[in-house]
């Protein structure tokens, strides 16, 4: 095997490029690409236990209106009343930072971030990204945002409460609510620095896709992961820049007294200044992102998944080309669908019929993924290691969330649903769960190669059930809540006849919320357990194909201490008839299974020889120099 | 034939283009993506009605062949430095940045001929986009004009030169693409004010 003797005797040569790190340039200003994809992945869970807490305190409110709040006054102070009640703009602001956070922190950042810094160098077989430099700043960005994010909630009059969309006029106002007074600004600044970390982290991800794939490496043998991971930068370097253009304009209204979206505004009977604006228009801009960003976040998900599930079940994944064609699909598609999240803003219902249409559409390319992750299922040998459950999981709600997209998607069911429980139940499912369960699915997958440990499989089963269930407990009910008409973002029900019998059935989402949330610090505790005191990992503990499984156990920045191994075939020969173990990983020349190789390979064999020899004349030559 | 075709693709060392200046044409992609988004928002907004019309600013077409200027030397340095001539190679570099400047310095009286007409960047969202593009616009063209003195910097210490061209392509590409965007967001004012 012409890799293994590439590994072995070019490893002194290596030693060069070894860097000698102090603890500020390896843990902190780091420009390793598998550091920075840990602190990412850290970053990103401490949001996720905030932004989870926050929806917990206003599960509290939902769920249990009458209940004394006081025992929250050491942490939320003057935002509890004297009678012990949550205060209702501060109920707006808790939901439009659960939002910010979940969507942006952890969802983006959290998992593209984490995952296409680790991934990408070490399955395409490059020695880091492209620039380490862009790398650090992106991730440093990201700090500064969640710095400045972080800081606004503890400000005086609260958060941004405008809903993480931030619509004008409201958000644009401070007169409005408290929530759009300076909460609102440094959510602004918040997203700004959130926008440059996403460009420089996209800008790194396509340019090392594209240009250090290690040899043999096609566009045809990339994992589906990189391609996931690739088309998600994609999706990011085109529409992040038309947020900033609305966050721009936002702030000029806001900061400056232009008009862009405010118009004839009347507040306590005294008219505003500004004519001429529309806040329509940022409806428009923001959506051109928003609807794009669902699948920033359930992309890269999607791409882990179609690893674990593929690695788990033992067998290539059911239509590798199906895959790469679909997930191209959903991309271009996501572009032009924003307008299904405006059906009510009054457009032209000819313009809504079109943006329904185009929106149904996306229905083909997500249903073709979900048949093949159930095809590449059947009749597998199915290995259920945690990140296989968390991944079926995802093809779970995929499949339940998605069902419920295709109702909203139609303009004239919209009008009953729009802005209902059952808008959120839909994203909270598809776009939510799904992805956070490929984000964990993730976790457990790669964990082995991060820390060199294995988490526990026992205390993952648990963790896997609870918050599968819980999820399911606690997003079905929604669905009937917001078919009975009930609107997001109100503070409370009590008050209407029609709303009053649900009652106990948001008491019992806010209790399975609760669980929920609580299962989530056995994750916790395993992650951080299994960090220093798990059992040590084998180098490929999963016995999966891809690149990332030839390093050593611990790998250096640099990755490969030899060269960096050439790539022979996809990463899919999974349990290949003949072959004597059900792996073949990309490593493994053709040359060296002629009792697995399908016939054409066999051709090609031939060929391979010849190069293989010319690659060892090379290394004679590079020996000969030192 | 096809299988030889995939064997070259195999061994191929799939390496297409320098990783710094691929990166730069995906910055300048988000870059388009920020003012197709604006120039967007302004014709949905102009089709609202309640438009105000005004008079672009006249020098504006003095701004843009500047702009067209700066290119030409610039892209002369660019071939100066190809043929290692290092006196054309400075002089054009400078002249681009002096180019740069004055245009710069056109663009504020771009916004001194508007308040003369009485548009201000309070007001119609006519007369503020036009504040928001040219203002925008000019951000990015200092980023360019710093580009652009630090190549001139490493010129004059003869760092650029036949065998190292890619700080100078990089920055011809950027100042060629800010030149650009400009005569297109000139032409998008004469076409929809």
């Amino acid at each position: 095997m012409a890799t293994a003797t590439v590994a072995h005797h070019d490893e002194t040569a290596h030693e060069h490029h070894e860097h000698h790190d102090n603890f500020i340039t390896k843990y902190i200003f780091t420009q390793d690409h598998k550091m920075i994809g840990k602190q990412f992945l850290i970053t990103g869970m401490f949001w996720a236990i905030i932004g989870g807490f926050l929806s917990i305190l206003f599960r509290l409110q939902l769920g249990f209106p009458e209940m004394d709040l006081s025992f929250l006054r050491p942490l939320l102070g003057g935002w509890i009343d004297e009678a012990g009640k949550l205060d209702p703009t501060f109920y707006l602001a808790l939901v439009t930072m659960h939002g910010t956070i979940m969507v942006f922190f952890v969802l983006t950042a959290g998992l593209s971030g984490t995952f296409s810094n680790y991934l990408i160098p070490l399955q395409i077989g490059a020695r880091d990204m492209a620039s380490g430099f862009m790398n650090m700043l992106s991730y440093w960005f990201f700090f500064v945002s969640g710095v400045i994010m972080f800081i606004s909630l503890f400000i005086k009059t609260g958060p941004a409460g405008g809903g993480w969309v931030v619509y004008p006029p409201l958000s644009a106002l401070e007169q409005a609510i408290p929530g759009s007074g300076l909460g609102m600004t440094l959510w602004l600044i918040a997203m700004t620095f959130f926008i440059a970390s996403s460009l420089l982290g996209g800008i790194n991800y396509i340019t090392t896709v594209i240009n250090l794939r290690t040899k043999g490496m096609s566009f045809s043998r990339l994992p589906l992961t990189i391609w996931a991971f690739f088309l998600t930068a994609v999706i990011g370097l085109l529409s992040f820049p038309v947020l900033f253009a609305a966050a721009l304009l936002l702030v000029f209204d806001r900061s400056f007294g232009t008009s862009f979206y405010l118009s004839d505004i009347y507040i306590g009977g005294e008219a505003l200044p500004n004519t001429g604006g529309s806040p329509v228009l940022y409806q428009h801009l923001f959506w051109f992102l928003g609807h794009p960003e669902v699948y920033i976040v359930l992309l890269p998900a999607l791409g882990i998944t179609s690893e674990v599930i593929a690695t788990n079940s033992r067998k290539p994944i059911f239509g590798y080309k199906a895959m790469i064609i679909s997930m191209l699909g959903i991309t271009i598609l996501s572009f032009i669908v924003w307008a299904h999240h405006m059906f009510v803003s009054g457009m032209n219902p000819f313009l809504g019929s079109i943006f329904m249409f185009l929106t149904l559409i996306i229905a083909v390319p997500s249903a073709v993924k979900v048949f093949n992750y159930l095809t590449t299922l059947w009749r597998g040998n199915l290995i259920f290691t945690p990140a296989m459950l968390f991944s079926i999981g995802l093809v779970s709600f995929f499949i339940s969330g998605g069902l419920t997209g295709i109702f909203l998607g139609n303009s004239a069911i919209d009008i009953q649903l729009h802005d209902t429980y059952f808008v959120v139940a839909h994203f909270h499912l598809v776009m939510g769960s799904a992805s956070f369960f490929g984000l964990m699915a993730g976790v457990y997958h790669w964990f082995p190669k991060m820390f060199g440990r294995m988490m526990d499989a026992r205390l993952g089963y648990v963790h896997f059930w609870l918050t599968f269930v819980g999820v399911y407990l606690v997003f079905f009910p929604m669905h009937y809540i917001g078919i009975a008409g009930f609107p997001r973002r109100y503070y409370n029900w009590t008050n209407f006849e029609f709303t009053n019998m649900y009652t106990d059935l948001n008491m019992f989402v806010s209790v399975a919320a609760i669980i929920t949330f609580a299962a989530q610090f056995i994750f916790i505790f395993n992650f951080f357990y299994s960090m220093y005191r798990g059992r040590k990992a084998t180098l490929n503990p999963w016995r999966s194909n891809t690149l990332e499984w030839t390093t050593p156990l611990k790998p250096g920045h640099g990755n490969w201490p030899g060269e960096i191994p050439t790539v022979y075939r996809w990463p899919y020969d999974y349990s290949k008839p003949g072959a004597a173990e059900d792996f073949i990983p990309q490593t493994v020349p053709l040359s060296a299974t002629p009792e697995s190789n399908l016939p054409h390979e066999q051709e090609m064999v031939k060929l391979e020889m010849e190069i293989m020899k010319e690659e060892s004349d090379v290394l004679v030559a590079n020996e000969s120099k030192h | 034939m096809e299988k030889e075709l995939k064997y070259v693709d195999m061994v191929e060392q799939p390496i297409s283009m320098h990783p710094k200046k691929f990166a730069l044409w995906l910055f300048m992609v988000s870059v388009v993506m920020v003012f197709a988004g604006l120039t967007s928002a302004y014709i949905v907004r102009q089709a609202e009605g309640n438009w105000l019309e005004y008079e672009l600013p006249s020098i504006f077409w003095v701004t843009s062949g500047i702009a067209v200027a700066s290119s030409l030397t610039l892209h002369w340095a660019y071939f100066s430095a190809k043929k290692d001539n290092f006196l054309n190679l400075k002089i054009g570099m400078l002249l681009t940045v002096l180019l740069g400047i004055a245009f710069l310095v056109g663009q504020w009286y771009s916004w001194v001929a508007m308040v003369d007409r009485d548009v201000f960047f309070v007001g119609n969202p006519s007369g503020s986009f036009l504040y928001v593009f040219t203002g925008l616009h000019a951000a990015h063209l200092i980023s360019g004009v710093i580009f652009l003195i630090i190549v001139l910097i490493s010129t004059l210490k003869l760092k650029v030169h036949s065998k190292a061209m890619d700080t100078m392509e990089m920055a011809t590409t950027y100042w060629h693409f800010l030149g650009g965007l400009w005569l297109y967001l000139f032409m998008f004012l004469l076409l929809n004010h």
